[in-house]
């Protein structure tokens, strides 16, 4: 199915050399900067988009091409070719990539046009870039692997962008460590991968597990490993700390990392393993709790958020939640997830921005309690927002009521009290989420102005409406395209090779049309009780009321996870480093002390001896032949 | 007659007569070399033991180390000895005091144990042979079968030990050489000192002697004042008391004016 | 006689020599004794080679006093350029090593 493609190196080396070349440039490029990562990030949107056609003028068996570059590593009979690899499942990524990419890049020439250091956040963003088309299309998951590491990078920076104010600095320090506890799963799964089968590569280990060559255990480690790595970077249970911090970076590194692409990269890191999960049993299943809880976990924040940017990363939280279950299904969920996470890639991007615009014009103010009215001042925002709010909740014909639909459907499929569970968590879900993504609409574009005094709301300019335009069209269109005659599901089905793929061969536990008649009435309940708690006449105050339940309490602190975190592993982690330091300062160097302290006692003692008259030495000399001679006599005697 | 011949694992009796002669002798000078206060007592006991050894290396057949022994020991190196005696000072005695606390009780009684357990090893060490003798070996002269060992098996000892005695001889100099620290002085710059200094007098010291009817060593010259000049003496005999009055020389009819007849006490 | 006597008289000078590198303070004397215990280990040399009918023992002797020589020379050098500076052949005022 490989076919060879010289392009592919491309996409990755324009983004990445447009980060050198921005970086090292200095300031002389400070007045085109954001014009060349633009550009540069275009590049790569217009060579996929290449690549997008050529794939679909060949037969649906043959779509995936490889560029073969050089051979990275070679000891033994270790083999690692640097190879990028371009099929169906990266295609989505590259042009979900690229695309949003490219539509933030040109959000932010003008969100950040008062930042001086506007052409180091183009550098970072295209080294982003780089980095994400490197993970989708590596090969092998050493490959994967670096650019996962790169793009774990770009996060750090550009959540620190503005580094100057230190709780940000500690939120990228926050998403950065999280994201190593990841990694160590990930390069733990490069390995078990190595030592069972030899290779690195996905091919190579696919064809490993078709042979058999590993045991069930292993395949359940490596697994894990993978779901490790995915949970650390999608935010999910129990890592999923580090996503509400990360909005301390600029709204457009929101929009495009921490919603639409790079959280993303676990759904396609367990989608790219689907060869591993389809037959390790016990990590597919851990895979589907891992996914009901954060789906929930995340929702439950998001009630309780007052941050906008901080309601909608609980909300990116619990829909990667959705795909991470849709994964955790098998062989039924990968498409769906995939198609979950392009809409959710639209939508999430466009309210992102939306909630960028609505900053912009608020003062870079992001409590929702201090919004209101917003409609009649920021039409356009209000519109794109709103189509973006139908689409999330699941509204027909909007995006993501085909993406959810399906996942529902798929999730009561599952079969037994595991389908009705996760069915009605989903549903459960999807009526949490029309209730906070409404709390969000209502209390930011309705009511009445609770505005700081000074503030003045103005539609934001060209330059940022577009792209929430386009995201737009495409949070509302996406899903019915996608859906029409299960036109992507057959896209993908090379990649996962599910025989038994699609849906429909298995009994339904409910028709479909009653799933969606269930899902919209729960998106109705959730919506109708929004409006109770928060539509037309109901006074919303500015401070958010301490006399609440201690339920409220705990989902305003992220449902204790940074507590839990810090009782778990910062604290014992601090004492631990005290009592080593105690280790270090007592028995380490009290050890080395002790020796030379212990040398100069003795030197100062045995110094004693040395009188420094040579007659005295002499005698010793004479005592030494006595003893000799001694020894003699007692052996002849 | 030949008294260096063995029979029956013992000497001939005369040999035995010069051991027992010479033998407490040379332990009662080495003793002596112990005890002796003077360094140059130390030295001539030491010639004393040097020439007994001298002559029992001659009756232990071999008489070209006893000659060498009595040229380079007797002869040269205590020479040596002596000369570096005189250059650091021939009274530089020990003091009997031993200042390291301990030193003479352990060296004593180290040494006695370790002559004591030397000799009683060799009393009962079994040689395992019986005497041979240097009869044959010095059959044709003991110089000419020493020189024959030493230019054969030892000849590359004997190179090696002559470049020791070459680096000795230098290293010798070069410990014993001075540097110098200040340029020499001329005869002009030695002459201008003397000028330039002025506890001694350019013109000398005055001459005593003056009344020329005594040994004049002891008498002062007189100052043209009159006075009797203290400079004009040794200081030795100034110190004995021995100085004379120049007083008691004058003329009767002139002791009116003897002011200074204080310097001397006959 | 046994030859043995010249043996033991040996090991009395070499006793006797060693007692008085021991004892003497005098640089001089101290050299002096060192040179009583090489000329005993001579006699045993001489007395040695007598009895093994050997030459051998006698050239050992020879370069032993040819060493010792040697060695009078460089000692009594250095025993002169510590008197220089210190004015004093005592070895216990030669402990400038000694803090």
């Amino acid at each position: 199915m490989n076919g060879t493609s010289q392009m592919l190196v491309y996409l990755i080396a324009i983004p990445l050399f447009s980060a050198a070349f921005l970086l090292l440039g200095g300031r002389a490029l400070d007045k085109v900067g954001h014009i060349i990562g633009t550009l540069a990030s275009s590049a790569a949107f217009v060579i996929g988009l290449l690549e997008f056609f050529a794939m679909l003028g060949r037969a649906p068996e043959n779509r995936g091409v490889t560029q073969r570059l050089f051979t990275w590593i070679e000891v033994g009979n270790f083999n690692v070719g640097a190879s990028l690899f371009l099929d169906q499942l990266s295609m989505c990524f590259v042009l979900l990539i690229t695309g949003v990419g490219t539509l933030i890049h040109i959000y932010s020439i003008a969100y950040m046009s008062h930042d001086h250091d506007r052409r180091r956040f183009f550098a970072f963003l295209n080294l982003f870039i780089a980095a994400m088309l490197l993970l989708v299309l590596g090969d092998s998951y050493l490959s994967l692997y670096v650019g996962w590491e790169g793009v774990g990078l770009a996060s750090y920076l550009l959540i620190g962008f503005w580094n100057q104010k230190p709780a940000y600095a500690t939120a990228a320090k926050k998403a950065f460590v999280a994201n190593r506890v990841g990694d160590v799963g990930l390069s733990l799964a490069v390995m078990i991968a190595f030592v069972q089968f030899g290779s690195v590569s996905f091919s190579g280990v696919a064809e490993g597990v078709e042979a058999g060559k590993a045991s069930s255990l292993a395949l359940n480690c490596l697994g894990a490993a993978l779901l490790l790595a995915a949970v650390g970077k999608s935010a999910q249970f129990p890592l999923q700390a580090w996503l509400g911090d990360a909005m301390a970076g600029p709204t457009p590194v929101s929009a495009l990392i921490h919603a639409a692409t790079m959280v993303t990269a676990g759904v396609y890191l367990i989608s790219r393993s689907h060869f591993v999960f389809d037959v390790a049993t016990i990590a597919q299943t851990l895979v589907l709790i891992v996914g009901a809880i954060t789906l929930l976990f995340g929702a439950i924040i998001g009630m309780a958020k007052d941050d906008i940017k901080k309601a909608l990363a609980a909300s990116t939280m619990s829909q990667i939640g959705y795909m991470i279950l849709a994964t955790g299904l098998g062989p039924v969920g990968y498409a769906f997830a995939m198609m979950h996470l392009l809409t959710h890639g639209f939508f999430k991007a466009g309210m992102f921005l939306g909630a960028g615009s609505v900053m912009h014009g608020m003062n870079d103010e992001v409590d929702m309690r201090k919004y209101g009215a917003l409609r009649k001042y920021m039409p356009i925002t209000f519109v794109t927002f709103g189509l973006g709010y139908l689409a999330i909740i699941g509204v027909p014909p909007f995006a993501g009521f085909y993406s959810k639909d399906k996942i529902i459907e798929i999730a009561l499929d599952a079969g037994g009290a595991k389908g009705i569970i996760l069915g009605s968590i989903t549903l459960l879900g999807a009526a949490i989420t029309a209730f906070y993504m409404s709390r969000v609409m209502l209390m930011t574009f309705f009511g009445s102005k609770r505005w700081d005094a000074g503030t003045h709301p103005h539609e934001s300019p060209s330059l940022m409406t577009i792209p929430m335009i386009i995201l737009a069209i495409g949070s509302v269109t996406a899903g019915f395209i996608f859906n029409m005659g299960d036109r992507f599901v057959k896209f993908l089905e090379p990649v996962f090779h599910s025989e038994h793929g699609g849906h429909g061969e298995k009994a339904h536990l409910l028709p479909p049309i009653v799933v969606s008649a269930l899902a919209l009435t729960a998106v109705a309940i959730g919506v109708s009780i929004a409006i109770a708690k928060y539509g037309r006449g109901k006074e919303i105050p500015t401070v958010a009321p301490s006399d609440v339940s201690v339920w409220t309490k705990v989902a305003r602190r992220d449902l204790l996870q940074d507590d839990l975190n810090e009782a778990l592993f910062m604290r014992p982690g601090q004492e631990l480093t005290k009592a080593l330091a105690i280790v270090d300062e007592k028995v380490i160097d009290g050890a080395v002390r002790g020796v030379g302290s212990l040398t100069l006692d003795v030197a100062s003692g045995v110094r004693k001896t040395q009188t420094g008259f040579v007659r005295s030495y002499a005698l010793w000399i004479v005592v030494g032949a006595l003893a000799i001679l001694a020894a003699i006599t007692l052996v002849t005697l | 007659m030949n008294i260096a011949a063995i029979v029956n694992n013992q000497t001939q009796s005369p040999e035995a007569v010069l051991f027992f002669i010479l033998a407490p002798i040379m332990v009662l000078a080495a003793l002596g070399m112990l005890v002796v206060k003077k360094a140059v007592h130390s030295a001539l006991l030491l010639a004393v033991v040097m020439v007994g050894l001298a002559i029992f290396y001659i009756a232990n057949e071999a008489p070209f180390l006893g000659i060498v022994q009595v040229v380079v020991y007797t002869g040269a190196v205590m020479m040596l000895f002596l000369f570096i005696l005189m250059l650091v000072g021939v009274d530089s005695s020990d003091s009997i005091e031993e200042t390291i606390k301990g030193q003479r009780i352990g060296g004593v009684l180290g040494s006695v144990g370790v002559g004591f357990l030397l000799i009683s090893l060799l009393s009962r060490a079994e040689l395992g042979q019986d005497y041979v003798g240097l009869d044959l070996i010095n059959s044709e002269g003991n110089v000419q079968s020493i020189a024959k060992v030493l230019f054969t098996r030892y000849v590359w000892a004997f190179e090696v030990i002559s470049a020791l005695l070459i680096t000795a001889a230098l290293g010798a100099m070069v410990l014993a050489h001075r540097e110098r620290i200040l340029p020499r002085k001329s005869q002009r710059e030695l002459a201008a000192e003397r000028v330039r200094q002025t506890s001694i007098p350019v013109a000398g010291l005055p001459g005593p002697g003056t009344y020329a009817q005594h040994n004049a060593v002891d008498i002062p010259a007189l100052l043209p004042d009159g006075s009797p000049s203290d400079a004009s003496v040794s200081k030795v005999i100034a110190a004995r008391g021995e100085l004379a009055n120049p007083a008691n020389f004058r003329m009767k009819e002139s002791n009116g004016n003897s002011a200074n007849g204080e310097a001397g006490e006959e | 006689m046994s030859l043995d006597n010249y043996l033991y008289l040996s090991a009395l000078l070499f006793t006797i020599g060693a007692a008085g590198v021991l004892i003497r303070r005098n640089a001089i004397v101290v050299f002096m004794c060192i040179e009583l215990m090489l000329n005993a280990s001579n006699l045993a040399f001489v007395t040695f080679s007598r009895m093994h009918g050997n030459i051998d023992g006698q050239l050992f002797a020879f370069f032993t006093m040819v060493v010792a020589a040697c060695e009078v020379v460089v000692g009594l050098a250095i025993i002169v350029t510590i008197y220089r500076s210190r004015r004093s052949a005592s070895v216990d005022d030669a402990r400038l090593l000694k803090l």
